[in-house]
């Protein structure tokens, strides 16, 4: 259900976009609001829609104004979120094997002295949450996941690592999340998934959707080269 | 049959009109940075408008062409030879197996097209054969080209080769300022900031690629003391960081950021900045939303009415 104690706020982001603003805070509730309207939005596939993209509590709509405007497209919306179809919500939840081997998560145990406890209690605590996709951005299938434990907050690395691996998991702030492909990164890394997080041919190209749950598992490394080579043949 | 790179230029990719609808996935949209050049040179050439075909910037390539073809190339002059010959550019020719077609420098813009009748065998992935560098995917082998690279292509079918009409080119090309609306964060700048914006000459910097421009000029103050919450970008957004200058978010562009938009550059403005240089001063007007659909409007009936 979408919920409706806020209002929703609507800008016109560009002459082919609108911005709904559900609020200035990362929250569930408000995070909750954004995936609604974006599943209802999926379902609707409207043509002139091009592209949907949440964020943390907003959601932009780019769209051919040619076939839609801004005030028709707001109505439409508006109308959306007072009458939400059935929630389709993503309740399963992913399971991501991460190996968090030294070799493969480097910046654990910099983790572990900035927050005072041991690299297995690290471990423990990155793989016994909960975490929640708010959003996937930065690279193709790169999920932001909300949800980390407190204690493992940690700010990014001062200088960003001109090349991280595909599959690093890593943190940032009170984020944690997953390298899909090969790119540079400042995330501070911890370990490393053996699966694919981005398949430009599989169906859909990526493992997480935003508002998916996930659950980290730790593996080790025999298990992770073997997943690995298996995943990536 | 193929057309071989002997040599791959500055940044050659291959590029359509792009990869809308998986923005949520963290894919950009891609595509010719140019659009209404890629367009002109596909019809030009006989195909349908969101053919692939090949991206130049800066400085073009060298292909020897193993088989017949007829071509078209658009965007900017590039001095382009066929064995010591000028190249016809905005027109349909036809290039003869073991040619060698050598482009120059660009001397207009930043990036010239070549559009193949037929197109490129290259495959679809996502409903577009443009290479998105970033993911490493579509186009030929994900990346730019490299010397030695076959791009295949296809069995030119019964084509109709087109041919423009005089000043077409010219009506379309647009000139004066850059267009832009208010975007998405346009709260958290005074008027002082859009004064600004409207008024003065900013020089595009040498960071400058197809995800985004950074410009160099009088700084955009945020009167906003927070910092934004990442939030969804716009195809064009002028997005402001910490430091006042502003960038332009371009077609390879991040589909989420953290920085406040200003505004955005109006869709009928996008492939103009397709073709700004480095070190080339570009000036921005504010427009109303409805002038910037009209004007894009206008623009789709100019391209219906560009061919004799």
């Amino acid at each position: 259900m979408l919920a409706r104690e806020g209002n929703m706020k609507i800008v016109d982001a560009s002459d082919s976009s609108l911005l709904l603003g559900f609020g200035d805070a990362i929250s569930p509730t408000l995070h909750s609001r954004v995936i609604s309207l974006f599943h209802a939005l999926q379902a609707r596939n409207h043509p002139g829609i091009r592209n949907l993209h949440p964020g943390y509590s907003s959601l932009l709509i780019d769209f051919d104004p040619l076939q839609l405007d801004h005030k028709g497209l707001a109505a439409l919306v508006e109308q959306m979120a007072d009458h939400p179809g059935p929630s389709i919500a993503g309740e399963s939840v992913v399971t991501i094997p991460v190996c968090y081997d030294a070799e493969l998560g480097p910046d654990l145990p910099d983790i572990a002295v900035k927050a005072g406890i041991a690299s297995e209690e690290v471990i423990r605590l990155h793989s016994s949450a909960e975490y929640l996709v708010c959003f996937l951005g930065f690279t193709p299938g790169f999920a932001y996941l909300g949800g980390m434990p407190e204690t493992l907050h940690t700010p990014r690395l001062p200088t960003p690592r001109k090349t991280v691996a595909a599959g690093s998991v890593g943190i940032a702030g009170s984020q944690t999340g997953i390298y899909p492909v090969s790119s540079p990164g400042g995330w501070r890394l911890i370990g490393r998934t053996p699966l694919r997080m981005f398949n430009p041919e599989s169906r859909p190209p990526t493992l997480l959707q935003p508002g998916d749950r996930v659950k980290f598992t730790p593996i080790h490394r025999r298990a992770f080269d073997e997943l690995a080579a298996r995943e990536w043949a | 049959m193929a057309i071989r790179v002997l040599k791959p230029g500055l940044f050659t990719t291959i590029q359509d009109l792009g990869r809308p609808g998986y923005a949520h996935l963290g894919i950009s949209p891609c595509g010719a940075a140019d659009p209404l050049s890629l367009r002109i040179a596909n019809r030009l050439a006989g195909n349908a408008e969101d053919t692939a075909a090949l991206e130049m910037t800066l400085l073009g390539g060298t292909f020897e062409f193993e088989v017949d073809a007829v071509i078209a190339l658009t965007g900017s002059l590039c001095d382009a030879r066929l064995g010591g010959l000028q190249a016809p550019a905005n027109t349909a020719w036809k290039v003869t197996a073991g040619s060698v077609l050598q482009f120059g420098s660009m001397q207009t813009g930043a990036r010239c097209y070549l559009a193949v009748q037929g197109g490129f065998d290259l495959p679809v992935i996502m409903g577009s054969a443009s290479t998105d560098v970033r993911g490493g995917f579509g186009g030929l082998h994900g990346r730019r080209l490299q010397a030695g690279d076959l791009l295949p292509t296809r069995e030119s079918g019964a084509g109709n080769t087109r041919v423009l009409r005089q000043g077409a080119l010219e009506r379309l090309a647009g000139e004066g300022p850059i267009r832009v609306t208010r975007g998405a964060q346009q709260d958290w700048f005074g008027p002082e900031a859009f004064e600004t914006l409207n008024s003065c000459a900013y020089t595009i910097s040498d960071l400058w690629d197809r995800a985004g421009l950074r410009l160099k000029g009088e700084a955009l103050h945020s009167l906003e003391p927070s910092q934004l919450l990442t939030d969804g970008i716009p195809l064009g957004a002028i997005q402001v960081p910490r430091d006042g200058q502003p960038i332009i978010l371009f077609v390879d562009q991040q589909t989420t950021g953290g920085y406040p938009k200003i505004a955005s550059v109006i869709a009928a403005d996008i492939h103009r900045v397709g073709q700004l240089r480095p070190r080339q001063e570009v000036r921005f007007r504010e427009v109303t939303i409805s002038q910037a659909v009209q004007a894009l409007r206008e623009q789709k009936g100019l391209l219906q009415e560009i061919f004799e």
